[in-house]
């Protein structure tokens, strides 16, 4: 038998795991987002008290749906009163109704609770929260953490989505086929708001890494239970891409480096390669959404053995289609910096000026910062410093701010230029 | 369930009587409400008369107080409302997206609360 602390941290995990799963069929039963929940935290209670001694039962999954809809039905009979018939039939759905599936598996659900915790009428901060909550089995005190929230904020905003949830009749169930592309769009912005967390803040005790990976995870169900939509395998490429370059942009110091110094054997390739065969499914699969085309310039940093022999002028080809598809300013800033290595910085910076989206990117540091680039690659000294003031200025990220810093100071000792 | 389907807007932002636009206007409101009808979601449903003629009324101690006027001055008014049956919050939705004068203001909805 193992030691104590090892079952209980064994049980956590499972349970965690299977959380998504274990709450969609609790949901499933009764509609009840709250009641699910609750039962399913008062079953995993009794699962971290008996199974240590007794063992992990032969299917724990069973285990714990059973304990979970006892739980649930002592809870309604706690909350009923005497001459409240009204919960009846809710009560004879948790105590007798059969469980779907073939009895060995689960049936999964997760589809549906997604749908829910993503849906429009709820707060977009809340969206997310209780995407990692229900799907991800992120406590509230780690949610709140992970967005330096106060953690009764985090529960109270819990609490009042789940209220609405149940007040304003939001279903447990997946959207009408029609407008199945709008919320898939909706659930996928979701998801991509988790990673970019993730890939941003790395103060709280959740770790940049943890949200990241739960944002991958989340996007490897929704791949799973919808496969004929490539936007969504778009995006699940988009985040491995992105992540597969997790620990070389970081200097082990705290200090941020950039794509061009990147080591690449930091690259992760298990990551790169399954991003890789995404995308390609994904183009194959129909007309390339945006997150598709981000994920493909990736792609092609991904493939390149070094700086020098990136593809720069497919990426440039790639930005001009997501800039046509968009509208959105801060992608000529991406475009410039392909634009500079594909032809020459004159030419990109010339070409960021007469886009007209300098005046909607005044407060966006990387459109400084990528000017302060061109501008020193162009002879253009005291310019490029003005643009870095400007950029250190703007900067949030104190590894952000640092780098520029550092890149400034490079500039400032080179012999001045005119 | 049933929802209150609220309808606000500044008075004017939409077509208005005399105007060509009008009576289109006017057809897409009796065509919404007999799909509401025939669909069976249809439980009530009135325009209001302007704000002009709008009267607030407050008890204050025992005393009754009367302003002229809406309860709040402000740009988009409550002009006109539909209460329906719905099964969900999804259908009251799409049933709000479908008020002509979604294109022209806003629409609040609102769930029916069951005292039980």
């Amino acid at each position: 038998m193992l030691p104590q602390s090892d079952i209980s941290g064994q049980i956590t995990r499972l349970i965690r795991e299977d959380w998504g799963r274990l709450l969609a069929v609790l949901v499933s039963f009764g509609g009840d987002f709250a009641l699910a929940e609750d039962s399913l935290q008062d079953a995993m209670v009794a699962a971290l008290e008996h199974w240590p001694e007794r063992g992990v039962p032969r299917d724990p999954d069973a285990w714990l749906i059973t304990t979970a809809r006892r739980k649930a039905v002592d809870r309604l009979r706690r909350a009923r009163t005497a001459e409240d018939k009204a919960d009846e039939l809710t009560l004879w759905h948790w105590q007798h109704a059969p469980q779907e599936g073939d009895g060995r598996t689960l049936p999964d659900h997760r589809l549906e609770l997604i749908f829910t915790c993503c849906h429009p009428a709820l707060e977009e901060k809340s969206r997310v929260a209780l995407t990692l909550r229900a799907l991800g089995g992120l406590t509230t005190q780690e949610i709140a953490s992970a967005f330096l929230d106060k953690p009764e904020a985090m529960a109270a905003r819990l609490t009042r989505a789940k209220k609405k949830m149940q007040a304003a009749g939001i279903r447990f169930r997946l959207p009408d086929p029609e407008d199945l592309p709008e919320r898939i769009e909706g659930v996928l912005q979701v998801i991509y708001l988790i990673f970019n967390e993730g890939y941003r803040s790395s103060s709280g005790a959740l770790s940049r890494g943890d949200l990241a990976g739960e944002a991958i995870r989340l996007g490897r169900i929704l791949v799973s239970c919808l496969p004929e939509h490539p936007e969504i395998k778009g995006l699940l490429a988009l985040m491995l891409l992105g992540e597969s370059r997790r620990l070389a942009r970081s200097d082990g110091a705290g200090g941020y480096v950039p794509l061009e110094t990147q080591n690449r054997a930091r690259w992760d390739r298990g990551m790169i390669r399954e991003g890789l065969d995404l995308v390609e499914v994904a183009l194959r699969q129909g007309r390339a959404h945006p997150y598709t085309l981000q994920a493909a310039i990736s792609a092609l940093h991904a493939q390149a053995q070094d700086f020098a022999s990136t593809d720069w002028a497919q990426i440039v080809a790639l930005y001009s289609v997501l800039i046509h598809r968009q509208l959105n300013p801060v992608l000529w800033v991406n475009h410039a910096v392909a634009q500079s290595y594909a032809s020459t910085p004159d030419q990109a910076l010339r070409e960021l000026e007469a886009s007209g989206a300098a005046q909607h990117l005044a407060a966006y540091q990387p459109y400084h910062s990528c000017r302060a680039d061109l501008l020193a690659r162009i002879g253009q000294g005291d310019a490029a410093l003005v643009a870095y003031d400007q950029a250190i200025a703007l900067a949030q990220a104190p590894e952000e701010r640092s780098f520029l810093i550092s890149r400034r100071n490079r500039l400032a000792t080179r012999a001045p230029s005119g | 369930m049933q929802y209150m389907l609220l309808i606000y807007g500044a008075e004017g932002a939409d077509p208005q009587p005399g105007t060509e636009e009008f009576g289109a206007y006017m057809q897409d409101y009796m065509t919404f409400t007999t799909r509401m009808r025939d669909e069976g979601k249809f439980v009530a449903g009135d325009a209001l008369q302007p704000i002009s003629t709008a009267t607030t009324v407050s008890v204050s101690s025992g005393k009754v107080e009367t302003v002229d006027g809406p309860f709040a001055e402000t740009k988009e008014q409550l002009g006109g409302y539909y209460l329906l049956e719905c099964a969900d919050l999804d259908e009251a939705l799409k049933c709000a997206a479908d008020i002509p004068t979604a294109k022209y203001g806003r629409v609040e909805v609102r769930p029916i609360m069951v005292f039980d």
